[in-house]
């Protein structure tokens, strides 16, 4: 690799408070969606009153007697037989909202499913709480995170590169860009403590003295739908920032996560030789 | 690349299978579970911390009430002694209250009202997810506890039901003292100015407002003040309990 150095990119907090939140999220999505098959239906307000439901995922059988899955959102009903409503458990096709291979537990089992949401959900609280503290200690929030006025200057040219699958390979990449930086911060402060203070909202104890915020959020139920709505743009947001690692050179932003070392082009080399 | 891609795909796929295998692993080992258990512990503390013990559940308006109370696990308790009740309209019911007391008693439902009565619309949040709200009328807990007099070693409360799951083994539930005294804690004989329906728990059941609806039990038959539950049902302060659900229900 000619005219390449490396730099290091992520101080170790960073590094191990983001594999944390790996296992974290992967244990909290998956406990959460067995904890939402016990009652596979969303609603708004206080209540959830039967028929007023606004998702919900139902399993069922069709006129032939063939197991059915159906995903209703709204009033439009779509069938997702075989993964969403009706799945199979072990060669057994089940009523669950969720399949097993989406759920920890695999199989059915809510008690344990709860366990481990909140047993991780703990470690995701405390590990966030001290990223945040980390964070503004060591002005990584405001040197890395916050965009600058130059950050807000490029948000066109930065949006039509990723657009494009195009991504800095010089002194650039060593910092985040301003729709990284953007990401991060919904991520963490919008995703991270909504989808934490939705979960809270949701505990008949702590609604002794927080029922101002539910009501805020419209009620109980609407606390439930909106900590779901905060997972699925957590999976979204995973989606992206593993699609955006793997085509700008997955090993090289791995390494630069395990190891802090990051391999950039060196731009005062390729000058030099020009 | 393509080649790469397959690799990835692949690899990634083992690799979360061979994860949540592991997860299921874990759930199933006894050092696991209990590794995982551990939180409800720090829920708890953390939980009264934040959320005074005195603290009152939102109360709502007649407006909010569900139109239909959802009736949620036994609905019509099969037990000849609790049939025999029924039949006589309850009549014949009296909550036996003994344990750890100066003063057992035995009290029919007349009896429970003279001791005081609070009436209180409340949400009730399943374990499920689902929510239901309505209006509860009952007699608080401390009144009666109040009658009984717990004697200093009393630390909890055990409510030993009338239904019965898995053929023989009886429902029952316990709280703590503190959360007995709670004043919207309620042994509540009516649903909507209604008397309580069977299926919601009739003649008389709990209302332990800032927890879970499991810990509200249904069909009260007696309540044993104790120190401790270790020696009741399986050991873990319920029937719910004894198969994994959290004692502190608070979440």
């Amino acid at each position: 690799m000619p005219n390449t150095r490396l730099v290091y990119r992520h101080r170790w907090p960073v590094r191990v408070m983001h594999w944390i939140n790996v296992v974290c999220l992967f244990v909290l999505l998956g406990s959460g969606l067995q904890i939402f098959n016990a009652h596979p239906s969303l609603y708004w307000g206080q209540r959830s009153d039967p028929g007023k439901a606004v998702f919900s995922l139902q399993g069922g059988v069709d006129a032939q007697g063939a197991p059915r899955g159906t995903t209703r959102i709204g009033s439009h009903a779509f069938d997702t037989t075989g993964v969403l409503g009706a799945s199979k458990v072990n060669g057994q096709w089940r009523s669950r909202g969720f399949p097993a291979w989406a759920t920890i537990p695999g199989p059915g089992w809510l008690a344990m499913g709860r366990r481990w949401h909140f047993f991780f959900a703990w470690l995701f609280v405390v590990n966030g709480i001290a990223y945040v503290g980390w964070s503004l200690f060591s002005r990584h929030l405001a040197r890395d995170l916050v965009p600058t006025r130059s950050d807000w200057r490029g948000f066109g040219r930065s949006v039509v590169d990723h657009l494009r699958f195009r991504h800095p390979e010089g002194a650039e990449a060593a910092r985040y860009n301003i729709l990284q930086r953007l990401a991060y911060l919904v991520a963490i402060f919008v995703f991270g403590g909504g989808i934490v203070l939705m979960g809270i909202a949701m505990s008949p104890r702590m609604d002794a003295v927080l029922h101002w915020l539910v009501d805020l959020v419209g009620g109980r139920q609407s606390a439930r739908t909106i900590h779901f709505i905060i997972a699925v743009a957590f999976v979204a947001f995973v989606l992206v920032h593993v699609f955006e690692v793997l085509v700008s050179g997955p090993l090289n932003q791995l390494r630069g996560m395990v190891t802090g070392w990051y391999r950039i082009r060196d731009e005062r080399e390729v000058t030099r030789h020009d | 690349m393509t080649d790469r891609r397959h690799f990835l795909r692949n690899t990634l796929l083992a690799l979360g299978g061979a994860t949540l295998a592991g997860c299921d692993r874990i759930s199933e080992s006894d050092t696991g579970a209990r590794v995982l258990e551990s939180a409800e512990a720090v829920t708890r503390r953390v939980q009264r911390f934040l959320s005074p013990s005195r603290a009152l559940a939102k109360e709502y308006a007649e407006s909010d009430i569900s139109p239909v109370f959802k009736p949620n696990g036994t609905t019509m308790p099969d037990t000849p002694l609790y049939q025999s009740l029924l039949r006589g309209g309850f009549s014949d019911y009296r909550l036996e209250v003994d344990g750890l007391v100066a003063r057992p008693a035995r009290l029919s439902l007349e009896e429970l009202k003279a001791l005081g009565s609070r009436t209180q619309i409340t949400r009730h949040d399943c374990v499920e997810g689902w929510s239901a709200i309505g209006k509860w009328t009952g007699t608080p807990l401390a009144a009666v506890l109040d009658h009984v007099g717990p004697t200093d070693a009393a630390r909890y409360v055990v409510f030993h039901c009338f239904d019965t799951y898995d053929e023989d083994t009886p429902y029952y539930e316990s709280i703590d003292l503190d959360e007995a005294r709670h004043p919207q804690t309620l042994l509540a004989h009516a649903l909507n100015s209604k008397p309580l329906p069977v299926a919601n728990g009739a003649p008389l059941r709990l209302r332990v407002e800032r927890q879970l609806g499991y810990k509200h039990a249904k069909y009260l038959r007696r309540i044993e003040v104790v120190a401790s539950f270790a020696d009741i049902g399986e050991g873990n302060g319920g029937y719910w309990e004894d198969n994994g659900y959290e004692w502190y229900a608070g979440i």
